[in-house]
């Protein structure tokens, strides 16, 4: 017999209570404070789709809606190849961090072994330098190597992250012992305990560190800007940067670009958010 | 000798999980160590040389970046400014986050459209979204001050006031993690079982109560990541700051200077790295302490 | 499962081998690396000329760089501890010094390049370029200062000419500044910009027109703390605080002064010669250039003078520095020089180009040309340093109420120390 162990999650009271006036009360609360929230985004996309010369009008909404700015970033410029490189770039290091920080974030909460909250310790203090101190190692690092104007080099700093593995710490914390200690009894190997027991039950989190992931990525420019030699190499923040020059920058050009580096990733934010929230998991463990 | 076979049997089973446990760490502590650690100590190393990035010659000059450091009235305008900025923004950023994260899980209908909506800012290229709030901050043109006027109060000039610009620039950076503390939370209320607040409903809890008695301890994990990362980010704050002031970074009279703000003009503006590496040490002892500090009053083990 | 770990090492081992592989096959010859940052035209005409040479010069390839010009300082000085980067690059003039103090930078071989033809054909402002008696770099264009002006605006307040002292310029300035009901600025008479070019025109023409050189002649003290000085800056903040002509980040962004004039809403600003394809392409409206006002009708004319300057750096030595030296002859030659004046529009910076009647006259550019003789460069030896100084120093008086001469006091000490440390580090070297 195979027992199946049920874990409900995500527990609001009031989803189960079910008092409607008081839902409608917070959608009012969130929509009302929603506008505000979204307002500037709203005032890039307007820009985006104003002439150069309406930019600078005080009124929201252009008079002449326009597509010749994103015509002119998706035809004029590299932006298909910068877009392509981005995306390379943003997936492959997000599955790497998915995997390794989830995998350090477990270890470090679940298992007990001596050393563990140096090792906790050494990782999270990675996160208090700041790139920009950092950089010209890893420029001499990948100059050695051989690394430089190539996607592994633009990748390799972010392979890992103490942010997600503090994150994911802090979620493996939560999944009860006693499932891995059925599992161990079970003769679950200790990968296995990690990969089918604790993996699904913080897939929230692990949907959230890859969306931040991805981001992080998406927007990085420091390292990318330093490592990149060559125009087929340019991420989109370096793309966009060069819109930007001593005579001034072209605002019209920089807010077509970014809304059409943001409307994809809000797209895949919208698609992964349901994993976040949607904290049922149902974990099986068989004999 | 024994046969191989026989040896895992010899091991303790704690010591297998142990084992275990340095298996699944081994290839990531060698990133850490070469990719962070390695680079962060020669930080350290530079701090105590005198080096123009562009020179070959890194003449060691002991603590005298330190020194002029302490002799600097920017770096300590930076410092308090960076402290100003953590004070204002983190409690903003998580009370802020908490609040839309629970009132979120309350909504049923256009949940999916409320939190695309509060994550957008967090999305937004930092460029662009600099741009857009100069415009709102804007005392001729913007929209904040049209608000001001509306209520019949002189309109403030935000960026253009030492005393304001750094608030009006914590707003922004406020309203740019909101989406993301947002997220955080929800995962964190997500991964609360729901048999805890069933429990606590039989036994005639209310809804304060089972925030105060469930959602907070419970939370708790959530809470000191939100404080701690939240912290490491505030104290770190660079991008934003230059964007919003980039003709004068750091604002009118470095009213809006940080520490990595300083640590980018010395080191990449100026090449005086030593004097760069200096100030990254000073702020990592500091971000260190008080994280200790945090993780230590902070975490409480989670008692189901 | 331990053949997923597995997995993720076989993972990074592969993206190591793929990364450790060399990028490009080796070519016989020589292979030159050319930095500059990122301008359409500039690359673009850059292309051609390096095709040119390349024709020229069989055996000597040349690869161009490209990099984002607010990054483009940072992306060099970050390639150098890794013993990277380019054999010739382009760098702002001002930022010579640090890279020649450094040792990045060698001197320009002087039997290819005489110091006196130097100083006998080309703009006087070059001489920024010389740094312990030696030229370590050359310019392809020059640019300088002049006064932009939107002439539907000056019809409209019934101004018939651009001003030609400053005295009339705030005359002009105050009837062509449009106010709203609440008195709030929505036209400025004067697009002021101390962070753009303003702080130039501080230093280099409005000290020098009241009577105060910035510097002594050597560019080691700074000798504006005078009360001379102070009445310059004092005229300067007076636009934002008494006159009320000019508002500080009127429009937002690094280059707002020149969004506000392109959009109609200031009726004059201070530019460089660098602005004026921007200007051309997005100002729908009628406008004009004129040579910056004077203290007096007739009296003593000043400008500041910069340029970005193409220099050698330590990485070509040998057979890489002679091929370096010609491509730099060849970037800094009569026929370059014209090309680039065509395509990019930056005036050349030989005097017998820049004399050409045709360009004298020319309406845009003939302000900037005229000025050339009388352009300064300042010497900066740290320029984001000694800029935010100034900087500094027209906030205390505009935010903080500081006395003018008070501000220019303390700033001149400030950027003597600068100065200071600067040179005492030379002399240990």
């Amino acid at each position: 017999m195979a027992p199946r162990t049920a874990v409900p999650t995500g527990g609001a009271p009031a989803r189960a209570a079910g008092r409607p006036w008081r839902d409608a009360w917070a959608s009012l609360v969130l929509a009302a404070g929603g506008i505000p929230i979204v307002f500037p985004f709203l005032w890039m996309l307007a820009t985006a789709l104003k002439t150069p010369q309406e930019i600078f009008e005080p009124h929201f909404w252009p008079h002449t809606p326009t597509l010749a700015n994103v015509r002119e970033v998706l035809l004029a410029t590299q932006f298909p190849r910068w877009f392509g490189n981005s995306l390379g770039i943003a997936l492959g290091t997000t599955a790497s961090v998915a995997f390794f920080d989830s995998l350090v974030g477990y270890t470090l909460a679940k298992l007990r072994f001596p050393g563990r909250e140096v090792i906790f310790g050494i990782i999270l203090s990675t996160l208090m330098i700041p790139t920009e101190m950092l950089v010209i190692p890893w420029y001499v690092m990948s100059a050695r190597l051989g690394w430089i104007d190539t996607y592994w080099g633009i990748m390799f700093p972010g392979l890992m992250s103490a942010f997600g593995v503090f994150l994911m710490r802090q979620f493996m914390a939560g999944v009860p012992d006693e499932l891995l200690d059925a599992g161990r009894i079970d003769g679950v190997s200790e990968f296995g305990l990690f990969a089918r027991i604790a993996v699904p039950l913080v897939r929230p989190a692990l949907a959230a560190l890859c969306i931040f992931t991805f981001l992080g990525n998406w927007n990085a420019f420091l390292w990318p800007l330093i490592v990149i030699q060559t125009p087929a190499m340019r991420t989109l923040p370096v793309g966009i940067a060069l819109f930007s020059g001593e005579a001034g920058s072209s605002w019209h050009l920089i807010m077509a670009a970014s809304s059409l580096a943001v409307l994809p990733v809000l797209a895949v934010f919208v698609l992964l958010q349901r994993h976040i929230i949607e904290g049922i998991v149902l974990t099986g463990l068989r004999t | 000798m024994a046969p191989a076979r026989a040896r895992p049997a010899a091991l303790s089973l704690s010591a297998r999980r142990a084992l275990w446990a340095y298996t699944f760490l081994a290839l990531p502590m060698a990133f850490y160590v070469a990719v962070r650690l390695a680079p962060a100590a020669s930080a350290l190393v530079i701090s105590l040389h005198q080096w123009n990035i562009l020179s070959p010659e890194k003449p060691w000059v002991g603590l005298a970046n330190f020194r002029e450091l302490r002799a600097d009235p920017l770096f300590w305008k930076a410092a308090g400014n960076t402290l100003r900025y953590a004070a204002a923004g983190i409690p903003a950023q998580i009370g802020g986050g908490l609040g839309i994260a629970l009132l979120l899980q309350r909504v049923r209908r256009l949940r999916d459209l409320l939190r695309a909506l509060y994550f957008v800012p967090f999305v937004t290229p930092i460029v662009a979204a600099s741009w857009v709030w100069q415009w709102m901050y804007s005392p001729q043109f913007g929209p904040l001050t049209r608000i001001f006027d509306a209520l019949g109060l002189p309109a403030p000039a935000f960026l253009r006031t030492p005393g304001q610009a750094l608030y009006a620039i914590t707003a922004m950076v406020v309203w740019e993690f909101l989406g993301f503390q947002v997220v955080i939370f929800l995962a964190g209320l997500e991964a609360i079982p729901r048999v805890y607040y069933e429990a606590a409903a039989v036994d005639g809890a209310g809804g304060m109560g089972l925030f105060r008695h469930i959602t907070v301890p419970l939370l708790n994990p959530t809470l000191v990541f939100s404080v701690v990362y939240g912290t490491i980010v505030y104290l770190q704050l660079f991008t934003q700051v230059l964007n919003m002031t980039f003709g004068d970074p750091g604002g009118p009279l470095g009213s809006t200077e940080t520490v990595v703000l300083y640590v980018y003009q010395q080191g990449f503006q100026r090449f005086r790295m030593g004097q760069a590496a200096a100030a990254t040490v000073v702020l990592f002892g500091a971000i260190l302490a008080i994280t200790l500090v945090q993780l230590r009053s902070l975490s409480r083990p989670v008692e189901y | 499962m331990r053949r997923t770990v597995g997995i993720g090492w076989l993972v990074l081992a592969i993206g190591v081998a793929l990364g450790g592989t060399p990028a490009a096959p080796a070519q016989p010859g020589i292979t030159l690396t050319y930095w500059q940052y990122y301008f359409e035209s500039k690359v673009k005409t850059m292309d051609a000329l390096i095709k040119q040479f390349e024709t020229g010069h069989p055996g000597i390839r040349v690869v161009q760089e490209t990099f984002p010009y607010d990054s483009y300082n940072q992306k060099v000085a970050s390639a150098v501890p890794a013993g990277q980067g380019p054999d010739v690059v382009n760098l702002f003039y001002g930022w010579l010094p640090l890279y020649v103090g450094s040792g990045y930078l060698q001197p320009l071989p002087a039997d290819a390049f005489p110091p006196a033809q130097i100083e006998r054909e080309s703009v006087p402002m070059i001489k920024a370029a010389k740094f312990h008696g030696r030229y370590w770099a050359l310019p392809t264009a020059v640019r300088t200062l002049a006064l932009f002006h939107n002439k539907d605006l000056f019809r409209k307040a019934g101004i018939a000419r651009p001003p030609l002292t400053w005295d009339e310029f705030v005359a002009d300035a105050q009837r062509l500044t449009e106010r709203d009901a609440r008195g709030r600025i929505t036209v400025e008479g004067f697009g002021i910009a101390p962070s753009g070019q303003d702080h130039q025109l501080i230093r280099e023409v409005l000290f020098r027109q009241w009577g105060a050189a910035p510097y002594s002649s050597d560019g080691r003290k700074v000798t504006y703390d005078t009360a001379a000085a102070a009445e310059a800056l004092g005229w300067y903040t007076d636009l934002v605080t008494k006159q009320k002509v000019a508002v500080i980040d009127f429009f937002p962004g690094g280059n707002g002064y020149r969004d506000a004039f392109v959009a109609g809403k200031a009726a004059m600003i201070v530019d460089g010669s660098f602005a004026i394809g921007s200007i051309q392409n997005s100002a729908k409206f009628d406008w004009g250039v004129a040579p910056l006002p004077r203290r007096t009708a007739g009296g003593t004319p000043s400008n500041f003078g910069s340029f970005w300057v193409n220099g050698l750096t330590v990485k070509a030595k040998g057979a890489r520095r002679d091929a370096a030296a010609a491509f730099l002859k060849f970037l800094t030659s009569p026929d370059t020089e014209r090309l680039w004046l065509r395509q990019v529009g930056e005036i050349p910076a030989s005097k017998a180009l820049a004399a050409d009647p045709k360009l004298v006259q020319d309406p845009v550019y003939g302000p900037f040309i005229a000025s050339l003789p009388y352009a300064h460069a300042t010497f900066f030896v740290d320029e984001s340093a000694q800029r935010t100084v100034l900087l500094d120093a027209i906030n205390e008086v505009v935010l903080n109420h500081k006395d003018p001469k008070a501000a220019l006091d303390g700033a001149a000490a400030r950027e003597q120390k600068i100065l200071d440390d600067f040179w005492a580090k030379q002399a240990t070297r």
